[in-house]
């Protein structure tokens, strides 16, 4: 940011110029910005009530939320809704299912992008190195709801695309939606379908500024396609991995509501509630909006722990870090 | 860095051929699916559900269209998702394109104290059921409100078109602009907004896309079925037809029952790739000709990290 505004170190007279005042707010800067204010009104307004009025709200948690008493006049209830969540049969099932599934994705999918972009970097431009990205490219923007609709109809155990093949190897049919030990398979498999040449995007942009040179040079020297990916390719993009690994890693607990609930069943149940799934239906269905509060800010609550601790790491073991 | 001058090594010939291996098996695993769903949607469905059908069409039929374009809470959830698109993406811009302006201007006082109320957001939430019940408090449960508003504003958003902001359009400029005695509002309207075509496309897609796509707000805030999104009428063809299905084999059902299910699962067998097709279209339609925008959205983001 600095580097693009001279004006900051170049004096300008006071007539449109800036003078930089210790204090953030006064008045006289609030009138020379004042239509700047009326820009991000909106946005300002939109986060304001949308999101920080919910952590407001999130004091249901430790109150016993009644409709008719309202946020405010409910009767404080201390941390009794944590310690029952704590204490339920369920807690370690939730931890283990939640974590279980995201490091499953970590692991399967968080290489395979950069295998991708690796990939495609060595490829010469032109038609075929297009269509090999849009193809790829494309999983993205199918919806969650027809992705889980067609992993409804292939999976099958009896009309599905996957268990006829199986059938064509001699296999016998597989039941991937009702099988428990399926679940986390079906679901970081599909995820990775989805995203990997997505994910690759901006790897092949870090790629793209790694400098010719150094790979001429490394020709002359005679080295290989392969040692050459692995000594000048691979190091361009580390930076941009370690930013995407603790990005990563720093939302292990924040699994979306939107594909689970889709493919949850409750035959798979015992694999597939996650603190997300449990959440929405303690509160959502059951109503018990003060517990699903309860639940829903542990979550929160360990996410921003989990991310601020990952970036701790990441700064001290690499010069990388978010910030 | 394909212009090599020197003659590829024999190492090199081996690692092009497992180069090529690979990007073909990508391609494939990823385009098979989505062939089979185009050839499923056009067969007979005896012939998809049996196996035999694998790749192209077999019993060619156009049945699975000729009911979807009969079922009206489709068209219904298509009229709705068009709404709910155009409208969200508008609300969405106009409240996303001026803040970054503002938030990337090195003279907004108030840069600093918004921008760290912004990424707050990112790391602290209240949670799904406190905000259910704001939107319940503020009256906007089951209302078209609930789905275009709540969500309108995307903090990665923001940062990703200031950062376009700040790094293509010259700050001197405008500074001469004001010079002259030209108010924010001014530079904003007249000089950056015709500037910022790229970005504004770009984020038109990425609220367009999330919006077409998107379920779970009119999961949450909806419960008039004539307010359903397309995506919730999917749902209910795709995902929840199914479920029925697999519960019919449970036993205990009259029979009365039993055939209508029969018949219903009948249906959904017909239609089922038809819809997948007819719900994707247009974002099938638009992503090969706006990729490289979608890409470019990506890219301004990764700059700025």
């Amino acid at each position: 940011m600095a580097a693009i505004s001279p004006a900051e170190t170049l004096e300008l007279p006071p007539k449109g110029g800036v003078k930089k005042s210790k204090r953030l707010f006064s008045v006289k800067r609030l009138k020379e910005n004042w239509q700047l204010y009326v820009l991000i009104l909106p946005a300002f307004l939109c986060i304001l009530v949308f999101s920080y009025f919910p952590m407001y709200g999130v004091i249901i948690a430790f109150k016993n939320y009644m409709p008719s008493l309202g946020i405010w006049a409910s009767p404080w209830v201390g941390f009794k809704y944590f310690s029952q969540f704590f204490n339920s049969y369920y807690f370690w099932d939730l931890i283990r299912n939640t974590l279980g599934i995201q490091i499953y994705g970590l692991i399967v999918g968080f290489p395979l992008p950069i295998i991708l972009a690796l990939a495609l970097n060595e490829m010469k431009d032109g038609f075929w190195k297009k269509f090999s990205q849009t193809i790829t490219y494309a999983p993205n923007f199918i919806s969650v709801v027809v992705m889980g609709g067609m992993l409804i109809a292939f999976l099958d155990p009896s009309t599905g695309i996957i268990n006829h093949g199986l059938g064509m190897l001699g296999m016998k049919p597989i039941a991937f939606m009702s099988d428990p030990r399926w679940f986390k398979t079906v679901y970081v498999l599909s995820g990775v379908w989805q995203g990997t040449g997505w994910g690759s995007v901006i790897y092949l942009a870090a790629l793209a500024g790694v400098d010719p040179a150094l790979h001429e040079a490394a020709i002359v020297d005679g080295a290989t396609k392969l040692q050459r990916i692995w000594h000048i390719n691979l190091p361009a993009i580390v930076p941009t991995m370690v930013i995407l690994l603790i990005m990563n890693v720093g939302s292990l607990f924040s699994m979306g509501y939107e594909k689970i609930l889709l493919l949850q069943n409750p035959l798979n149940l015992s694999s597939s509630n996650v603190i997300a799934t449990f959440v929405y239906q303690q509160g959502l269905i059951n109503g018990a909006y003060s517990y699903a509060a309860a639940v829903g800010l542990f979550n929160s609550l360990i996410n921003a722990v989990l991310l601020i601790a990952v970036n701790q790491l990441a700064r001290k073991v690499s010069e990388t870090s978010l910030w | 860095m394909n212009t090599t001058l020197v003659k590829d090594t024999k190492a090199d010939k081996i690692f092009k051929i497992f180069l090529y291996i690979f990007i073909a098996l990508a391609v494939l695993i990823v385009i098979y699916p989505l062939i089979y769903i185009i050839s499923a949607s056009v067969s007979d469905p005896t012939a998809v559900n049996s196996g035999q059908m694998w790749l192209w069409p077999k019993g060619f039929t156009m049945r699975g269209y000729n009911v979807i374009m009969d079922y009206k809470d489709i068209w219904r959830g298509y009229g709705m998702t068009i709404f709910y698109t155009v409208a969200g993406t508008i609300v969405s811009l106009v409240m996303t394109i001026p803040c970054a302006y503002a938030i990337s201007r090195p003279d907004f006082s108030g840069k600093k104290w918004f921008t760290i109320f912004m990424l707050i957001t990112m790391f602290l939430s209240g949670g799904l059921i406190p905000s259910y019940l704001l939107i319940k408090a503020l009256g906007m449960l089951n209302t078209v409100w609930a789905i275009i508003i709540p969500g309108a504003v995307s903090v990665y958003n923001i940062v990703v078109t200031r950062a376009f902001f700040q790094s293509n359009i010259p700050w001197e400029m405008q500074e001469a602009a004001k010079i002259d005695g030209a108010s924010d509002f001014q530079i904003f309207f007249r000089i950056v907004i015709p500037l910022s075509a790229p970005i504004i496309a770009v984020m038109a897609l990425f609220y367009g896309v999330g919006m077409w796509n998107g379920y779970f707000g009119a999961l949450v805030y909806l419960q008039d079925k004539s307010l359903y999104p397309l995506q919730m009428v999917l749902r209910q063809i795709l995902v929840l037809q199914d479920m029925q299905q697999g519960a019919s084999t449970g036993g205990g059902v009259t029979a009365s029952t039993a055939e209508l299910m029969k018949q219903r699962a009948e249906l959904a067998a017909i239609i089922k790739y038809g819809v997948m097709i007819v719900s994707s279209l247009p974002v099938i339609l638009i992503y090969p000709f706006l990729q490289r925008f979608f890409v470019k959205g990506v890219l301004i983001g990764s700059l700025k990290g």
